[in-house]
């Protein structure tokens, strides 16, 4: 098909704001009157509340303070459930759990004030670890401390175990990682019972945010108003807390009459905001002599925290894509996430399956080495294709060549030359080099039903004078949604991209259009974008004042003229589940999701054997996405996505204590800068999903499943030594190394 | 509580134009920036200096503004990110973050693109290591890097065309 718009790298919608300093971030936005907020948190990791003490030389009586006892309707943040207080009232589950919300128009004594407040807290026994919330040590959440647990089952696996020649087992772990947006999390809000509420800030889901606040105020659903301001960063880390930080803002605007700015330093965002679950998978995997999977049974865990928040949706995630692109007659996975005394685990790009890939593909690399197989010589084997059922037992109907992938990024990468030269310099020297991969998929949009459940709608509408105007929920964080959403109109409309206008996320104008997470924006909404584009566009043919072949001039005159003969026109779309697709929750099987991005990512490392430190010398990423709507913006999501992976397999490690994160500043908490990062070389193939608005599919999760288990397999490859957890830091490495020579 | 400090005046040259600022001594010059002069361009990500994004230009070298008392900007030259651009022209290294993907979220965007025009002061032409030192103290979270040498590497081109 040939197109004008899509395929071409359009700058950046709001990039000129970006690069001049004008864009608006929550933090350069003032209201006449406002003052600032803070909360004060618990200074256990679990007990009772027995007092709250307003102490030393701090004028208390100048100053909001807002407790449980304040919130006007009920004490949650609702999400799934509503087991997460607002504010805690008689326990505390977390080190980092708010108690009381201080508001003064000078920030400066406010941080004096907050550590003026002493919490009177009667410890009770606390657990940290998934092992010690799998033998219930404490009783800390629900009857088993387990948020969700899953079992999918496809085959025999019990009776495949004879048959199989190898049987291979091996335990991987994770850790958590900080999603590290730059811009760190902020909320302003105005709100009194004649005004209602209304809060802007940085967020990447405002209908999560709206549906919180009603809760906590009891309000009907036109009195809350929440807006998205330029967003800096979000990777997840902005799904769900912003409605923490937006229920305390408004609180203490609710009790203060005025606008309260609530800004988070650096180091409250680490310690209290949310990151990636650590997790723990164990594998046992059966193998023929040949090199086929006959046998896979997986055990997959997730440390979920205190409260349930958004765990069983990442552990459902995780589950689907555990066992991976690959056909085995015979597989098990039993999954669960469980609590902790930590501050609550949520999405971070990639949402449980950068957990259970790394696993994995680190698992089968180790299958290939027992079984005697080159690891490409075993994938290869077992790739799955159209046709052939995944472990949900969804049959893929679409154009799948993993093998192709693997060719293309084994050839780009060297890897077969470079693996045999490392091999024979390697003995040689004390910086040791080496090449792995991954190959993977992950599935974009909702899970299941979730789709059919969400429901989005987004609009499109023309004006007068010839503006088309897109109105959707969804927002950007610098991932391209208001750059494709143009495109997409545009295209569709026949436009250029400067006619279109996205409109500020507000809950107030736009509709619920689902929230922007999941790999769902240019898939889900923007074939609504398109649906609703198109359907503007019929009805001004319809209407007789346009006609096929027109130019820009004559959709002008066309808006003008159906203005005024009819009024506004806007054509809203609601997102319809296809209908050849199944879900079935009972079981956990069907079609999981309604396409798939299919990948090969190829790391080459040297590690100096003297200060076990890794680098990453060069990065192959090669994937099948659907049609790449704006190459550069997609080559920028995928190469983003490599470098926060790289940090994932190498340099982030979150140090904790008592359920306390202990390195929560970016001295020693070490994210990837310009001189960690190779070239990435990002290679695309485009096979046009159907449903897809222009053919495209979700990638903005898709770099963070595979990177790290090919760096991982990489340094295997380079040392000899058996990586069994991320990060590899130095220190761990070195141990690795030692106990090897040993 | 120890006797309140007493309010300065710091006089200084802030984006080509004589300004003075009236602030406690020891103030962030990233809070007076933002907060008295109005220039919320330059960003805190960090406030203990990390990540570069509160980076302007003092005397020609590039600070970390939330590491700066302002009594040290008296009688200095500042440029911030709204200096860059001349009128309604973007700045070469502006224009070429805009059209090779330098930014997305935009948020370490504006010390990035400083950190970029104080390094092609000093090497109007610099290697690919050299791009990469010279933005090392420049975090970005989005990127990973690779655009953002791109479009320095595009920079230093459109800067040959015109001259």
């Amino acid at each position: 098909m040939e197109t004008r718009l899509i395929g071409k790298s359009v700058p950046r919608k709001e990039g000129r704001d970006k690069v001049t300093g004008r864009a608006r971030y929550v933090d350069d936005v003032t209201f006449p009157d406002m003052i600032y907020g803070v909360a004060v948190r618990s200074s256990v990791a679990r007990g009772r509340i027995r007092g709250i003490h307003f102490e030393g030389s701090i004028p208390w009586a100048e100053f909001i303070i807002v407790t449980a006892k304040d919130i006007p309707s009920k004490n949650c943040v609702a999400l799934l459930i509503e087991d997460q207080p607002c504010l805690a009232d008689e326990f505390v589950n977390h080190p980092e759990e708010p108690v009381v919300l201080l508001a003064h128009p000078d920030k400066y004594l406010l941080e004096e004030a907050r550590r003026g407040v002493r919490m009177d807290v009667e410890p009770l026994p606390a657990i940290f670890t998934i092992d010690d919330s799998l033998a219930r040590k404490q009783l800390i959440w629900g009857e088993d401390n387990t948020f969700k647990s899953f079992h999918v089952e496809k085959g025999d696996v019990d009776s495949a175990w004879g048959k199989a020649d190898f049987i291979v087992e091996g335990e991987y772990e994770t850790g958590a990682q900080e999603q590290l947006y730059i811009e760190p999390q902020g909320m302003i809000a105005r709100a009194s019972p004649a005004e209602g509420v209304t809060v802007w800030g940085s967020l990447q889901c405002p209908y999560y945010v709206h549906k919180a606040l009603a809760h906590l105020f009891g309000l009907p659903k036109e009195r809350i108003r929440v807006v998205q301001t330029e967003t800096g960063g979000g990777f997840g880390g902005k799904e769900e807390y912003p409605s923490m930080i937006a229920c305390h803002a408004a609180l203490l605007a609710w009790k203060s009459g005025k606008p309260v700015k609530m800004i988070y330093d650096r180091a409250e965002d680490m310690a209290a905001t949310t990151k990636r679950h650590p997790s723990r998978t164990r594998h046992r995997t059966g193998v023929s002599r040949d090199g086929k999977l006959l046998a896979m049974e997986i055990d997959f865990t997730l440390d979920g925290g205190a409260y349930e928040t958004l765990s069983p949706v990442v552990l459902s995630r995780g589950t689907i894509h555990a066992a991976g692109p690959y056909d085995c007659p015979n597989v098990r996975i039993r999954s669960r996430a469980v609590a902790t005394n930590a501050p609550p685990h949520g999405a971070f790009r990639g949402f449980g399956a950068p957990q259970s890939v790394f696993a994995l593909e680190r698992h089968l690399d180790r299958v290939a080495t027992a079984i005697g197989l080159e690891p490409e010589e075993l994938r290869r084997r077992n790739f799955i294709h159209e046709g052939q059922p995944l472990a949900v037992s969804q049959v893929i109907r679409e154009k799948v060549s993993m093998g192709l992938l693997l060719d293309r990024a084994l050839e780009l990468s060297g890897y077969h030359a470079k693996r045999k030269r490392f091999h024979e310099e390697n003995s040689r020297s004390t910086i040791r080099r080496g090449i792995g991969f991954a190959a993977f998929l992950h599935g974009a949009g909702f899970t299941g039903s979730g789709e059919e459940h969400l429901a989005s709608e987004a609009a499109v509408e023309v004006t007068r004078d010839a503006r088309v105007r897109i109105l959707a929920g969804s927002t950007e964080m610098g991932q391209g949604t208001n750059t494709i959403f143009a495109q997409i109109a545009a295209e569709t409309l026949g436009l250029d991209c400067e006619q279109i206008e996205i409109v500020q996320p507000d809950t107030g104008v736009v509709p619920n259009s689902g929230p922007t997470v999941a790999s769902r924006t240019a898939m889900i909404v923007g074939k609504l974008v398109e649906s609703a584009a198109r359907a503007v566009q019929q009805a001004l043919f319809k209407s007789g004042l346009l006609k096929k072949g027109y130019g820009t001039k004559d959709f002008a005159d066309a808006c003008r003229k159906y203005s005024d003969k009819f009024g506004a026109l806007q054509s809203l779309v609601k997102y319809e589940h296809p209908r050849d697709l199944h879900w079935d929750d009972e079981r956990y099987q069907g079609d999981a999701y309604g396409a798939y991005a299919w990948a090969v990512y190829v790391a080459e490392v040297s590690v100096d054997t003297r200060t076990a430190e890794v680098r990453v010398e060069d990065f192959v990423a090669v994937q099948e996405v659907g049609k790449v709507i704006n190459p550069v913006l997609a080559a920028g999501q995928i190469e983003g996505g490599v470098a926060q992976g790289i940090g994932f397999a190498l340099y982030e490690n979150v140090v904790w204590q008592e359920g306390r994160m202990v390195n929560g500043q970016m001295t020693n908490y070490i994210m990837p800068t310009s001189m960690d990062v190779p070239p990435i070389r990002v290679f695309f193939e485009e096979i046009p999903y159907p449903r897809g608005p222009a053919g495209a599919k979700g990638l903005g999760e898709l770099p963070l499943d595979g990177t790290a288990p090919a760096i991982a397999n990489a340094i295997a490859h380079a040392t000899g030594v058996d990586i069994l957890r991320i990060p590899v830091t130095p220190e761990s490495l070195l141990s690795l190394l030692e106990s090897a020579h040993a | 509580m120890p006797e309140a400090a007493r309010k300065i005046r710091v006089q200084c040259m802030l984006n080509g134009r004589a300004t003075t600022l009236e602030a406690y001594p020891m103030a962030r010059l990233l809070d007076v920036l933002r907060e008295q002069a109005g220039l919320t361009g330059t960003k805190e990500g960090c406030g203990e200096g990390e990540c570069g994004a509160c980076s302007i230009e003092m005397d020609g070298a590039l600070v970390n503004s939330c590491l700066v008392p302002v009594l040290q900007a008296e009688g200095a030259k500042i440029r911030t990110i709204e200096g860059l651009a001349d009128d309604k022209r973007l700045h070469a290294v502006q224009q070429a973050f805009l059209l090779h993907g330098g930014a997305q979220c935009g948020i370490c965007t504006p010390g990035m693109i400083l950190a970029a025009v104080n390094l092609l002061a000093r090497k109007p032409q610099p290697t690919e290591s050299e791009i990469r030192e010279g933005l090392a103290g420049n975090l970005c979270r989005c990127t990973g890097y690779t655009k953002i040498f791109e479009s320095v590497v595009e920079a230093c081109r459109g800067t040959e065309k015109r001259a």
